[in-house]
């Protein structure tokens, strides 16, 4: 289990977060959902320490990713797959050398990657891409090739970073069933995102973070009921003043 | 953590406590020999063997005008054979390295930011850390080393074609022998003119690499961040060439 605990973390005078605590349950998805720029990608880089809060602690599976020393730290990097928002492929490398990265950190032997890289290929349904650049491929087969170097290294949790932005809603609706698919294959999975679709389709959970903290957390079902006007208005889009970040509404006011 | 700066005011025990950060942070990235040693040979061929015919493009026009502008200086005042002894000291100990590194930290400085730098905004060196890289022994250390080992191979290169154009010039332009150039070559020569240039390539390459690599990984923004990253590589690879040939000159002369 992932457990964040009252996090907060500044760029420069810019608050981002103020407070963050956030349980994620084992073999589930949990979708953080919230404005853009409201702190849901930082929150994913805190959990596998590209950034350092300022406070607070993340605690995956018991242990204080802050307490880790290097070894541990490359150890839950390990079993912490990132799918970020643009892919992040190596584009000197094709497919296949960018999905072996992983595993040759790993020391996995030559014939053990090759049949992780098509498994994870095989997953992704993206067989055949192996000797192509990421430049020779679409923005959501380059997404998918993100997922398939992430399960490549059979992670028990998957972090997700806008995983349906800038697709077409057919890409959008195959990279939500592979988020589901991967939960169904026992990977517990974090997304964040600001697509409402999307997170309908793939959550288990929903979590709104607002104004640098979570405001409401629940079931999808209790999340569309619920009274809360400033959870209500993001999950129905209504572009009122009152969903603004408070900085902006008091810039503007 | 000690902050480098308090209150915007640098304090000595910020600064140390950065220094001893960061040398730790090279120490281990040094010792992580299985993750930088296959990369090496690739970054030599890169910055090195690729590097050549730019610096043989400038030895030999070089060569050429030191010959020209000696005989221009000695004629009538000095044995003209005093030609091939300001060819060869001047290149060797001098300009071969120096203009040498310059070239090379335009060519090899801003390519080495600029793809360091696409990488960081790309978020590509964060992905190299979830696949449990440390991202100074993967990318700054091949490089660094790279460029340490090849500028004095490149430069030797560089000084052995400038003194031959500045022979060839001398026989052919000038009213000068083989022999007489070569009498003047040998006349002041000592080996020590040789491993002066060569070290102090070496520094140049390291410290052209150091810059690049650092102004890459610092970049922030997008298109508008690599180019800056690149311009201040070049700008401050060019710098430390400058200081560091004054350095070499006080400390080995």
């Amino acid at each position: 289990m992932i457990l964040l605990e009252n996090l907060t973390k500044s760029f420069g005078t810019v608050r981002v977060l103020k407070g963050l605590s956030l349980e994620v349950p084992d073999r589930q998805n949990t979708v953080i959902i919230g404005a853009s720029g409201g702190g849901k990608s930082v929150t994913l880089k805190l959990i596998v320490r590209l950034l350092e809060p300022d406070g607070g602690r993340v605690l995956v599976d018991g242990v204080d990713v802050a307490d880790m020393d290097r070894d541990e730290l490359a150890a839950l990097r390990g079993r912490i797959g990132y799918v970020f928002q643009f892919a992040a492929l190596f584009d000197s490398m094709t497919v296949a050398e960018n999905i072996r990265m992983g595993l040759a950190k790993r020391g996995y032997s030559a014939a053990e990657i090759r049949e992780r890289i098509a498994e994870s290929l095989e997953v992704v349904e993206l067989r055949g891409t192996e000797d192509k650049f990421p430049a020779e491929l679409s923005g959501g087969m380059r997404k998918r090739v993100g997922i398939a170097r992430a399960i490549a290294l059979k992670p028990r949790y998957i972090l997700y970073d806008e995983p349906t932005a800038g697709l077409d809603p057919v890409t959008a609706t195959v990279m939500d069933q592979l988020i589901i698919r991967t939960r169904d294959l026992g990977v517990t999975g974090l997304v964040v995102t600001h697509d409402m679709r999307s997170a309908f389709s793939v959550a288990d959970r929903l979590a709104m973070l607002y104004d640098g903290a979570i405001r409401q957390v629940g079931a999808v079902s209790e999340m569309q009921a619920s009274r809360d006007p400033i959870v209500r208005q993001f999950i129905e889009g209504r572009p009122e003043p009152i969903a603004l970040e408070p900085a902006v509404r008091r810039s503007a006011g | 953590m000690t902050p480098l700066v308090a209150s915007g005011v640098p304090t000595p025990e910020g600064f140390i406590s950065h220094v001893g950060r960061r040398s730790l942070e090279a120490g281990r990235a040094l010792a992580d020999v299985g993750t930088w040693l296959p990369l090496l040979a690739i970054q030599m061929r890169r910055l090195g063997v690729d590097s050549v015919p730019i610096a043989l493009f400038i030895a030999v026009f070089t060569g050429i005008v030191l010959s020209l502008l000696s005989s221009y200086i000695f004629t009538g005042a000095v044995p003209l054979y005093f030609v091939g002894a300001l060819v060869g000291k001047t290149i060797m100990m001098e300009l071969g390295p120096v203009l040498t590194g310059m070239a090379l930290a335009g060519r090899v400085g801003a390519s080495i930011a600029a793809e360091l730098g696409t990488m960081k905004v790309t978020e590509q060196v964060d992905a190299l850390e979830t696949l449990a890289y440390d991202r100074y022994s993967y990318l700054v250390v091949p490089r660094v080393l790279g460029a340490t080992l090849m500028f004095p191979v490149v430069t030797a290169f560089a000084v052995a074609l400038g003194v031959t154009s500045g022979w060839i010039t001398a026989i052919n332009l000038l009213d000068l022998s083989t022999a007489e150039f070569l009498k003047g070559l040998k006349q002041f020569y000592q080996f020590k003119d040789v491993w002066f240039g060569l070290v102090k390539s070496a520094s140049f390459g390291f410290a052209v690499a150091l810059m690049g690599c650092l102004r890459g990984l610092a970049t922030q923004g997008g298109a508008a961040g690599v180019g800056q990253s690149t311009t201040s590589a070049v700008v401050l690879g060019c710098e430390a060439i400058l200081v560091l040939d004054a350095f070499w000159a006080l400390v080995l002369l």
